[in-house]
């Protein structure tokens, strides 16, 4: 996983509230047998449609998506998290999201930061003024800025350290990687091993 | 005694449970705080199933399998039964086995696959190497990897991100299980088996009763079962709730080990018997819950609903939704009669079967096929049901072949199959049709599990073997010229 300070990118309006897991990616995408190469499962449903946001010019490559509340509601599939990161997104900000959503976006490396419905409006407002227009978000301050604007966001420390750090779930273990080679260097030489035999 | 060259954890010097030992003796670190503890994993068991995005994870952050000779693939969930040299039909199925063939020869990953003698049912198959042994830990992204736990292994079900997280790093960060103690004493008698007493043990503490616990069997009818027994047992753990269930190693468990292709030789084996002698549970060690069973009152289980917890007797009849007090248990009860199509009072033994399933990872093991075998052999299986035998791997099917179980199965009148999960399931194409009933050695009797609309009567081997006789429920005693002696599976002669 990457390491998260700050990032700057153009910021897309997604003006529904509840947008929960079936519409983020729908039930059909799920038998993939892949974790990655989501990108044409974000919002496929909306995407359908040519007058669909994304499908528009400035924001085919939002990379910050700015969302009503409630983003993520509905069913625990990591999927929904893989389809935001492989279309390019790298933050979202909301005035709430599902729990779920939230613990497997900070695994994944996806910045999920909570904005107040009044700074989500005032962001909307200017993204309509200027579409395209870019937006910086600064993990170390916990700061989103547009034009002249600058919003603080939450996040909880604990899932900060991770993305400042870049550590997913495998990336936290490794952080144990003397224990773990001092612990395989007393294994005793019974235990099983795979390799054939002769 | 513990880890003796331990320089991280001390161990406190007090009575511990064999879950315990296993336990403590993979601590990696010690987690604090309320932090789960990091645990070391001795064996990684890999399947189609379940494997596809983890290794994608790992080639998505350019991580390697750290210990490719802790890790073993196999194909068993999707693969076909019968012509197994052609390509799979389904694509879903094709596509997951041609993506694990993939995955492994990309990872060089030791994979056994369709057609090789050591495929099958990954369950089957770690046992059968020599490479399930006592004191280890055991995971594979399938929850019926409590199998394992019949040698005295700490062995459980993990999800997609846990096997990429074991396959990048070994181990994984866990919090501590519960322990449960089920004791069951006494002797039981002919015809009961193992699978009997697990379908009892379920029917007594529920599908919910063992959640949070690692379960650890004993008790002189536990001590008196063979290995395939004990597997059988430990298998159906998680039909009770809990992620684990262990049998203490013993002599019997070091039988079966010695010799096979995997298991420890020369000094290597003595060292590992002297501490596998240490993992039984110490006298005076606490447990967190505990249950008896008498092994003298019980007789042949079968299921009657869609859980495994929904079971009786064979002697007995359908009970009514009004013998349940829990008022959830009681309209669990009325949905369970409505789809398996039952009226309360019907004895057990008058419900005929369309269908009988002799295999999956609860009973396909070269003695569960001979209990089977000991029953048909000779005879004709009932008009208009078809049966079906699946070695649980390629080499028990070898093994069957050799002494000639083949030949009995089809003079039966019954299907000879290739090994893999099969109607256990159904992701293959062995399924039941809608409304079909089924008498199945498998471990579980989901609305649908077998084929859409199918209904599945959880039975042990020799049940199975009489109902394919007469047609309806039925145990070897109730065969009109009922055997007087047949191999009782999962019990040492
Ligand atoms: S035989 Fe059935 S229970 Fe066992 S691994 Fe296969 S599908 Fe799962």
């Amino acid at each position: 996983m990457e390491k998260f300070t700050t990032h700057t990118g153009v910021a897309a309006p997604l003006k529904r509230s509840n947008v929960d897991t079936d519409q983020i990616i729908p039930a059909v995408y799920l038998k993939r047998v892949t974790k990655t190469g989501f990108d044409d499962a974000l919002f496929a449903g909306w995407r359908q449609d040519p007058g669909f946001m994304l499908n528009q010019e400035p924001y085919r490559d939002a990379s910050i998506l700015l969302a009503g509340p409630d983003f993520g509601t509905g069913s625990s599939r990591e999927h929904a998290v893989w389809a935001l990161r492989d279309y390019g997104f790298k933050v979202v900000l909301s005035p709430r999201f599902a729990d779920i959503f939230r613990g497997n976006s900070g695994k994944q490396g996806l910045l999920t930061g909570v904005i107040s419905e009044e700074d989500l409006e005032r962001f909307w407002a200017a993204m309509d003024a200027q579409p395209g227009v870019e937006m910086t978000v600064d993990l170390t301050t916990r700061t989103a800025t547009l034009g002249d604007f600058t919003a603080g966001f939450e996040i909880d420390d604990y899932t900060r350290w991770r993305l400042l750090e870049g550590l997913d779930d495998i990336g936290l273990t490794l952080r144990n990687e003397e224990k773990i080679a001092q612990f395989e260097a007393r294994r005793e030489a019974w235990r099983p091993r795979t390799t054939p035999v002769p | 005694m513990s880890n003796p060259t331990s320089d991280v954890v001390r161990i406190p010097d007090r009575p511990r449970t064999l879950a315990e030992k296993v336990w403590e003796d993979h601590l990696v670190v010690k987690g604090e705080d309320g932090q789960p503890d990091l645990i070391y994993i001795d064996l990684h068991l890999v399947h189609e199933v379940t494997s596809p995005q983890a290794f994608d994870g790992l080639r998505a952050e350019g991580r390697p399998v750290r210990r490719l000779d802790l890790t073993i693939a196999t194909e068993d969930h999707n693969t076909p039964t019968l012509d197994i040299d052609k390509p799979i039909a389904d694509p879903t199925s094709r596509i997951q086995i041609e993506t694990l063939r993939r995955n492994a020869e990309e990872f060089g990953v030791r994979l056994h696959s369709l057609g090789d003698k050591e495929q099958g049912i990954v369950h089957v198959v770690g046992p059968q190497l020599g490479l399930t042994m006592p004191g280890i830990t055991v995971v594979c992204g399938d929850s019926h990897t409590s199998t394992h736990g019949a040698f005295g292994a700490m062995a459980f079900g993990i999800g997609t991100s846990e096997v990429e997280h074991v396959l990048a790093t070994q181990t994984l960060p866990l919090k501590p299980f519960k322990t449960m103690a089920i004791t069951v004493e006494g002797q039981l008698k002919p015809g009961v088996t193992a699978k009997d007493i697990i379908l009892a043990v379920i029917a007594r503490i529920g599908t919910g009763g063992g959640q949070g616990y690692v379960l650890e069997y004993r008790g002189s009818a536990i001590r008196s079962l063979s290995m395939e027994g004990r597997m059988t047992i430990c298998n159906m753990s998680i039909e009770a709730g809990a992620r684990a269930g262990m049998v203490a190693p013993d002599e019997t468990t070091f039988e079966y080990l010695r010799g096979r292709p995997h298991a420890p030789k020369g000094q290597d084996w003595d060292d590992a018997v002297a501490y596998w002698r240490t993992l039984p549970t110490d006298e005076g060690a606490a447990f967190d819950a505990e249950v008896f069973i008498d092994a003298d009152e019980l007789e042949p289980f079968v299921t009657w609903g869609t859980n495994p917890g929904q079971g009786v007797s064979l002697s007995d009849a359908v009970p009514s939704p009004s013998d349940f007090e829990d008022p959830n248990e009681r309209a669990a009860a009325e949905r369970a009669l409505e789809y398996m199509d039952l009226k309360p009072g019907t004895p057990m033994k008058e419900i005929p079967v369309d269908a009988v399933f002799m295999g999956s990872c609860t009973n396909s093991r070269i003695e569960d096929l001979r209990a089977f075998a000991s029953i048909i052999k000779g005879r004709k299986k009932a008009d208009g049901v078809r049966v079906m035998v699946v070695p649980g791997s390629a080499r028990v099917r070898l093994e069957a072949e050799a002494e000639g179980i083949d030949k009995i199965v089809t003079d039966f009148g019954a299907e000879w199959r290739f090994a893999g999960c099969s109607m256990c399931l159904g992701m293959n194409p062995d399924q039941l049709a809608p409304g079909e009933r089924c008498a199945s050695t498998s471990n579980r009797n989901f609305e649908g599990r077998q084929g859409k609309g199918g209904r599945t009567h959880l039975v042990s081997p020799l049940v199975a073997a009489a109902t394919a006789i007469r047609g309806t429920l039925a145990s070897p005693a109730d065969l009109a010229d009922a055997p007087t002696e047949f191999a009782s599976t999962g019990v040492e002669a």
